[in-house]
């Protein structure tokens, strides 16, 4: 019966737009940074939770130019049945992570180096993953559902 | 090219931040504060970043810089009109503004830091620890 | 509609027959019309359109505030109805048994999703009832120049913790206040993530130039904050808003004083 498949489509989630902007100039993040900002309006996504997303967006597109010398953001507005969300990967070929455990701790107690800012920036957002290869390259993924 | 005008307000002196801050904007931004504090001898800085929406730990480096530097030379620093937003979302990100003081816009921020230096004037000691950020 | 008007489902205070007979009646059009030969010979009838007007009549019985049982019991008058129409159609019982099965099935789903959907429409009424009574709880008191008031009262979880903050902080900036008393001596209790909230927005408070005071911290409160180990060293905490009004007023530099009689009696 065609209630099953219509049930299977409330959970999982899909993509409505996609699109892909390139990352190797400070430039660049600002106009990323504005088009997240679209996608976030577009939704209906408040402003509180809006500051949230696009501050870890820069958080992420800065990590991209200065440890990777740039890389790709796929950017995306996603549903999940009744919710939407913006969702980023930001994908670069650069030296990767060595261990991506340590980088994810919260070192924000020594005040000196904020290193890859991952553990402030995973609370910003709804979802976060983190895939990384030593000489290969690292991707993260960000997702922000409208209502956080 | 783009600077950040720096305004002198009486003995401080009034960066008004409008633009999103890249790499060399925020360095020409440092140079010229510390050249401008050395050459007003101003004791005291107010950063306004009212009209910023988003800061990041970019910009909160900058922000923790020009405040070490401006206390080397001997003046205080007080960021004034922090949005609601950009508030919750520090507070989640879990950036640590030390030893910047904070005040809600220029007026407060000016009566704040002439307190300040009238109370370091008068019994040459630190400034109180209490109004210093901490998490 | 003889059906219906007999089942137990009828409830004339909710709906008029009028609008049970155009209700009756779309639904059997649209069903009518899915339901062809060839849909039914392939085995997978595209019941899509059905679905639709199902939902559409679900949601609106569930907002006008029939129960849920009500619901099921239109969908199922409407199953006894047909199987008596075959009754008397079909004469050759085998064939009667296949009708009736398949019938069965396809009707059978149908109340179902008319089941989901009701509790649906009932999820959104909770939901919008649920936003009501934050806004409605999460007052912000002017109680002085400069100074603000929010008496917090219920159970205080994550989401209205955030509507709180924001709330506070919109109101900071837009009063220029810079002192905000929290009080939750009508919060029941407080448990690490609450607490943990609350210090977030006194971090927030503070990191726009303002300060934030907890105050209405009763006895047991104060006894589990310290066993749950949380630090609250940081935060200015005062027993009740008064004193807690005290404090803002000495930090604005006011003081409250008596005003001085003529009369020698009375002195103060």
């Amino acid at each position: 019966m065609k209630t099953n498949s219509i049930r299977m489509l409330r959970t999982t989630i899909l993509s409505l737009s996609k699109e892909t902007i390139r990352v190797f100039r400070e430039t660049e993040v600002v106009l990323l940074r504005n088009r997240v900002k679209e996608y976030a309006v577009k939704i209906r996504m408040g402003l509180v939770n809006q500051t949230k997303l696009i501050t870890a967006t820069s958080e992420l597109a800065r990590n991209l130019l200065k440890y990777a010398g740039g890389g790709e953001v796929l950017l995306e507005i996603v549903t999940r049945g009744r919710e939407n969300g913006v969702r980023l990967h930001f994908i670069d070929k650069g030296p990767g992570i060595a261990d991506i455990d340590l980088a994810m701790r919260d070192g924000y107690s020594t005040g000196k180096s904020m290193g890859l800012g991952l553990p402030g920036t995973k609370r910003l957002v709804s979802e976060f993953s983190i895939e990384s290869e030593k000489g290969k390259g690292t991707t993260v993924m960000i997702l922000k559902w409208a209502n956080g | 090219m783009e600077r950040i005008p720096i305004l002198r307000m009486g003995k401080f002196l009034l960066v008004t931040i409008q633009v999103d801050l890249y790499d060399k904007l925020a360095l020409t931004l440092e140079t010229d504060l510390v050249n401008m504090l050395n050459k007003t001898g101003a004791r005291g800085v107010l950063i306004d970043i009212s009209a910023v929406s988003i800061i990041d730990s970019f910009m909160g480096r900058i922000i923790n810089n020009i405040a070490s530097m401006g206390r080397i030379l001997d003046a205080e620093t007080v960021v004034v009109g922090m949005q609601p937003a950009v508030a919750i979302t520090l507070v989640e990100l879990g950036l640590p503004l030390t030893g910047v003081y904070t005040a809600l816009d220029v007026e407060k921020g000016m009566d704040l830091l002439k307190g300040k230096i009238d109370f370091e004037d008068q019994f040459n000691q630190d400034a109180e620890d209490d109004d210093i950020i901490t998490f | 509609m003889n059906n219906q008007l007999a089942s137990e489902g009828l409830r004339e205070d909710l709906i008029t027959n009028e609008e049970l007979r155009s209700q009756s009646e779309e639904l059997l059009n649209i069903l009518a019309g899915s339901l062809t030969e060839e849909n039914l010979k392939s085995g997978n009838p595209s019941i899509e359109p059905v679905i639709e007007i199902l939902e559409g009549i679900s949601i609106t019985r569930a907002r006008q505030g029939f129960t849920a049982r009500e619901t099921g019991l239109f969908v199922s008058g409407l199953k006894n109805a047909i199987i008596e129409l075959l009754q008397a159609e079909i004469k050759d019982s085998a064939k009667l048994v296949t009708e009736i099965i398949q019938i069965n099935s396809i009707m059978d789903d149908l109340a179902i999703i008319s089941f989901e959907t009701f509790i649906k429409g009932r999820e959104e009424v909770i939901l919008r009832q649920t936003d009501e009574i934050t806004e409605i709880s999460t007052p912000v008191i002017r109680v002085w120049e400069g100074v603000l008031a929010l008496p917090i009262i219920g159970t205080l979880d994550s989401q209205r913790t955030q509507v709180v903050m924001e709330n506070l902080l919109q109101e900071i900036v837009a009063t220029g206040s810079s002192i905000a008393i929290l009080d939750i001596s009508g919060v029941p209790a407080v448990d690490s993530l609450v607490a943990q909230h609350l210090l977030k927005t006194v971090s927030a408070t503070r990191l726009m130039g303002a300060e934030c005071i907890i105050s209405g911290i009763r006895p047991e409160i104060a006894q589990t904050i310290v066993h749950l180990g949380i630090d609250l060293s940081s935060i200015i905490t005062k027993a009740s808003l008064a004193s807690a009004l005290n404090y803002a007023f000495a930090k604005l530099n006011l003081t409250v004083r008596k005003n001085i009689t003529d009369t020698k009696k009375k002195q103060e």
